[in-house]
C-alpha cells in the first residue's frame, strides 16, 4: 500500500506540489498532522500547481484534508485523475462552517437551571394529576360498560406485583426483624426494660416500618417494571397500535396497574409486618428469654388495633403512589433507550420520594390515633 | 475474475431441530453486485448475520476479504469489522443519538480522528447520501422510512467500507423513493468502487443493481450467476419467482 506523501519541486519560479499514495481513512492514519503541516507550509502556499496523479485512492478523509488546506477551493492549477477530482468535488459541499464550540456553563446559568429544574417539577405534578384524572375517568367509564373491564390484566398484575413479591418481602421483613429485636434488646437489657421489647416491636414494625420497607421493595421492583414496559411499549409504537385499535391505553395499561397494586400492597404490608414481628420474635426469645406465647399475648395488650388500620391505610396510599409515579414516567418516554433508561431511575428514586413525603403526612395527621396511654 | 470478498464453504445453519443451511456454499467475486434472493424464511437474513459475525455457524468456513471471522485475535477481527457496513433491515440508528452523532459514531470509535474532521466528514456522508446539512440535528424518531434508510447507509459508509452489505433496502418504501434510493446505491458503487451483497424480494431493485443472483432454497444455493444465467434455470421456485416478478414488472 503506498504511503501518502506530499512534496514540492521547484522547477520554475512556483514550487510544483506532487502527491502520492493512498490518501484514504487507512493510509492516513498517523500520518494526518504531519501531512497537514506540509500542506500548511509556505511552500504549498506558493505552490502554483498540484500534481495529485499519483494518487492511488483518494477517500472522504483524503479529500476533506486537500479541500480545508487549500483554503475551501480547489486550486487553479490541478491534475488528477476523473476519479480522484469526483472525490475532491464531493468534498465543495463542505460550507465554511464548522461545529459550533461547545456551550461553557456561565455565571447566573445555575439560576436558569434552578428555574428549569423547578419548572419541571411542577410540569411532572401536572402530568401526574392529569393522568389521576384519566384513570378516575377509565374508572366510571368502565362502570358503565363492565364488558371493557380489563380484569385478565388485573389478576395478571396482582400476581406479577403481589404474589411473586412474597419470598423477597417476607426474607427482608425477617432479617429487619431480627435485627430491630436484637439491637433494642441490647439496650433494653441495661434498663431492666426486658418486656418492652413488644411494644417498640409492635409499633414500630405495624405502624412505620412494614409499610415503608413494602413501600421501597416494591418500588424498585415492580414500579421499575412497570416504567420499564411502559416505556417499551412507547419507543416500539405498541401505545400507538393498541389506541388506534380503539383500546384506551390507560384503561388498558395503567388502571390494572394501578388497582392491582392498590389492592396488593395492604397484602403485601400486613404479610412483611408479620414475618418482621416473627424475626423479632426469635431475636427477642433467643436475646431475652421471652416466650413465643408471652409475646402473642402481649401484643395486642400493648399495641391498640388502630396502628393495624393505619398500616393497611399507607399501604393503600403507597401502593397508588407507587403506581401513578411509574405509570407516569413510562408514559412520558420519549422514544429513544436513552430516554426510557433515565425515566426508569426517575420513577424509581420519585416513587420512594413520594412514598416518604406521604409517610410524614400520615404522621402527623396520625399522631393521635393508635398511641397506648 | 478477482479474488472473492466472501467465501463460504459447507454451512450448515440450525436452530433447534429446525435445518437452516445444508452445506451451503457460495462464492461472491470482488467488484460485483451479489443480489441474494429466496423465499421467505429460507435463510437470507440469517446468512447474512453469519457472513458479518453476529452468529457462528455450527459448521463450514466463512471468509470476509480473504479472511477468517473469529480468528481469536481480537484486534485483527475488530480491524476486518471495519472493512464492511452493514445496512439494517430496520436501519438501526442509535436511538438516543442524533443523526450527526450516528455517523459520527464508528469515525469517534477509531480515535485518532479531530472534531472538526469527523464534522467535515459526516458532511460529506450527509451529501453523499443525498441528505441536507439541517438534517444532521434531527433524532431518528423524527425521519421518514426513506430518511432512515439513508442515514444507515451514511453510517455503514462511514468507514469507506470496501464491502456493504444491504438486508432488504428497498423493503417498506413506495416505489419512488425505492427506485432513488436504488440510483443512490449504485452511483456509490460507482463512485466508491464498492462490492455489494443485497437480500432482496424486489425484481426492481434485482434488476437494477445486481450484476449476479444467487438463489437461496432447499437449505442451499440452487443457482448463482449473471440474472439472465439464473433465469434459465429450470427449478419451481426460480420459475414462480421470477416468473410472477416479470408480470408485476411488467405492470408499470
Ligand atoms: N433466532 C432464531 N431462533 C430460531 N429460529 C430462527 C431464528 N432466526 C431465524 N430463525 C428461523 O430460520 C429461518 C430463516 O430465517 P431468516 O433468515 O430470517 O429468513 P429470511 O430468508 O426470510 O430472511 C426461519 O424459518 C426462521 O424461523
Ligand atoms: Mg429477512
Amino acid at each position: 500500500m503506498g504511503v501518502p506523501t506530499v512534496s514540492f519541486e521547484m522547477t520554475g519560479a512556483q514550487p510544483v506540489a506532487v502527491l502520492s499514495g493512498e490518501w484514504t481513512l487507512t493510509g492516513l492514519r498517523g500520518r494526518l498532522d504531519t501531512l497537514r503541516r506540509q500542506l500548511a507550509s509556505a511552500d504549498a502556499a506558493r505552490a502554483g500547481h498540484w500534481d495529485l496523479r499519483e494518487v492511488t485512492r483518494l477517500d472522504s478523509l483524503g479529500a476533506t484534508t486537500l479541500w480545508r488546506a487549500w483554503g475551501d477551493r480547489l486550486p487553479e492549477r490541478l491534475e488528477a485523475d476523473p476519479h480522484t477530482l469526483d472525490m475532491l468535488r464531493v468534498a465543495a459541499v463542505l460550507g465554511p462552517c464548522r461545529p459550533a464550540p461547545r456551550m461553557r456553563p456561565r455565571r447566573g446559568d445555575a439560576l436558569v437551571a434552578l428555574g428549569r429544574l423547578g419548572g419541571a417539577l411542577v410540569a411532572q405534578l401536572l402530568g401526574m394529576i392529569a393522568l389521576s384524572g384519566q384513570i378516575l375517568f377509565d374508572a366510571v367509564r368502565m362502570l358503565r360498560f363492565p364488558q371493557d373491564a380489563p380484569l385478565r390484566e388485573l389478576s395478571a398484575n396482582l400476581y406479577k406485583t403481589g404474589v411473586t413479591a412474597l419470598p423477597i418481602t417476607a426474607l427482608v421483613g425477617f432479617l429487619i426483624g431480627v435485627v430491630l429485636s436484637y439491637l433494642s434488646a441490647l439496650q433494653l437489657k441495661t434498663f431492666g426494660a426486658d418486656v418492652f421489647i413488644i411494644n417498640i416491636l409492635g409499633i414500630g414494625i405495624i405502624r412505620e416500618l412494614g409499610p415503608v420497607l413494602v413501600a421501597v421493595l416494591v418500588a424498585g421492583r415492580s414500579g421499575s417494571a412497570m416504567t420499564a414496559q411502559l416505556g417499551v411499549m412507547r419507543v416500539t409504537e405498541e401505545i400507538d397500535a393498541l389506541v388506534t385499535m380503539g383500546v384506551p391505553a390507560t384503561l388498558r395499561l395503567v388502571l390494572p396497574k394501578v388497582a392491582a397494586l392498590v389492592a396488593a400492597m395492604p397484602l403485601l404490608v400486613l404479610w412483611t409486618s408479620a414475618s418482621a414481628l416473627f424475626g423479632g420474635m426469635v431475636a427477642a426469645a433467643v436475646q431475652l428469654d421471652i416466650g413465643f406465647g408471652f409475646f402473642l399475648d402481649t401484643l395486642p395488650r400493648v399495641v391498640p388495633i388502630a396502628n393495624l388500620y393505619i398500616g393497611f391505610g399507607k399501604g393503600l396510599a403507597f401502593g397508588l403512589v407507587i403506581a401513578l409515579v411509574a405509570c407516569h414516567f413510562g408514559l412520558t418516554v420519549r422514544p429513544n433507550t436513552e430516554s426510557l433508561s433515565s425515566n426508569t431511575t426517575r420513577s424509581v428514586v420519585s416513587a420512594i420520594t413520594c412514598v416518604i413525603l406521604v409517610d410524614a403526612v400520615f404522621a402527623i395527621a396520625t399522631r393521635h390515633i393508635g398511641m397506648p396511654t | 475474475m478477482s479474488a472473492p470478498v466472501i467465501d463460504i464453504r459447507g454451512l450448515v445453519t440450525r436452530f433447534g431441530s429446525h435445518l437452516v443451511h445444508d452445506g451451503l456454499d457460495l462464492s461472491i467475486p470482488a467488484g460485483e453486485v451479489m443480489a441474494l434472493v429466496g423465499g421467505s424464511g429460507s435463510g437470507k437474513t440469517t446468512l447474512l448475520r453469519q457472513v458479518i459475525g453476529l452468529m457462528r455457524p455450527q459448521r463450514g468456513d466463512i471468509r470476509v476479504l480473504g479472511q477468517p471471522l473469529f480468528s481469536g485475535d481480537l484486534q485483527a477481527d475488530r480491524v476486518l469489522r471495519q472493512r464492511f457496513g452493514m445496512l439494517f433491515q430496520q436501519g438501526a440508528l442509535f436511538s438516543a443519538l442524533n443523526v450527526l452523532e450516528n455517523i459520527a459514531f464508528p469515525l469517534r470509535e477509531l480515535r485518532w480522528l479531530d472534531r472538526e474532521t469527523i464534522h467535515d466528514l459526516v458532511m460529506i456522508k450527509l451529501a453523499m447520501v443525498e441528505l441536507e446539512p439541517r438534517h444532521a440535528w434531527l433524532m431518528p424518531a423524527e425521519l421518514s422510512g426513506g430518511m432512515v434508510k439513508r442515514v444507515a447507509l451514511a453510517r455503514a459508509l462511514a468507514l469507506e467500507p470496501e464491502l456493504l452489505l444491504l438486508d432488504e433496502p428497498t423493503a417498506g418504501l413506495d416505489p419512488d423513493r425505492s427506485a432513488a434510493f436504488v440510483s443512490l446505491i449504485r452511483r456509490l458503487r460507482d463512485q466508491l468502487g464498492l462490492s455489494v451483497v443485497l437480500v432482496t424480494h424486489d425484481i426492481d431493485t434485482l434488476s437494477a443493481l445486481a450484476t449476479r443472483v444467487a438463489v437461496l432454497g432447499d437449505r442451499r444455493i440452487l443457482a448463482e450467476g449473471t440474472l439472465d444465467h439464473v433465469m434459465k434455470q429450470d427449478h419451481p421456485f426460480i420459475r414462480s419467482f421470477f416468473g410472477a416478478a416479470r408480470h408485476a414488472g411488467s405492470a408499470y
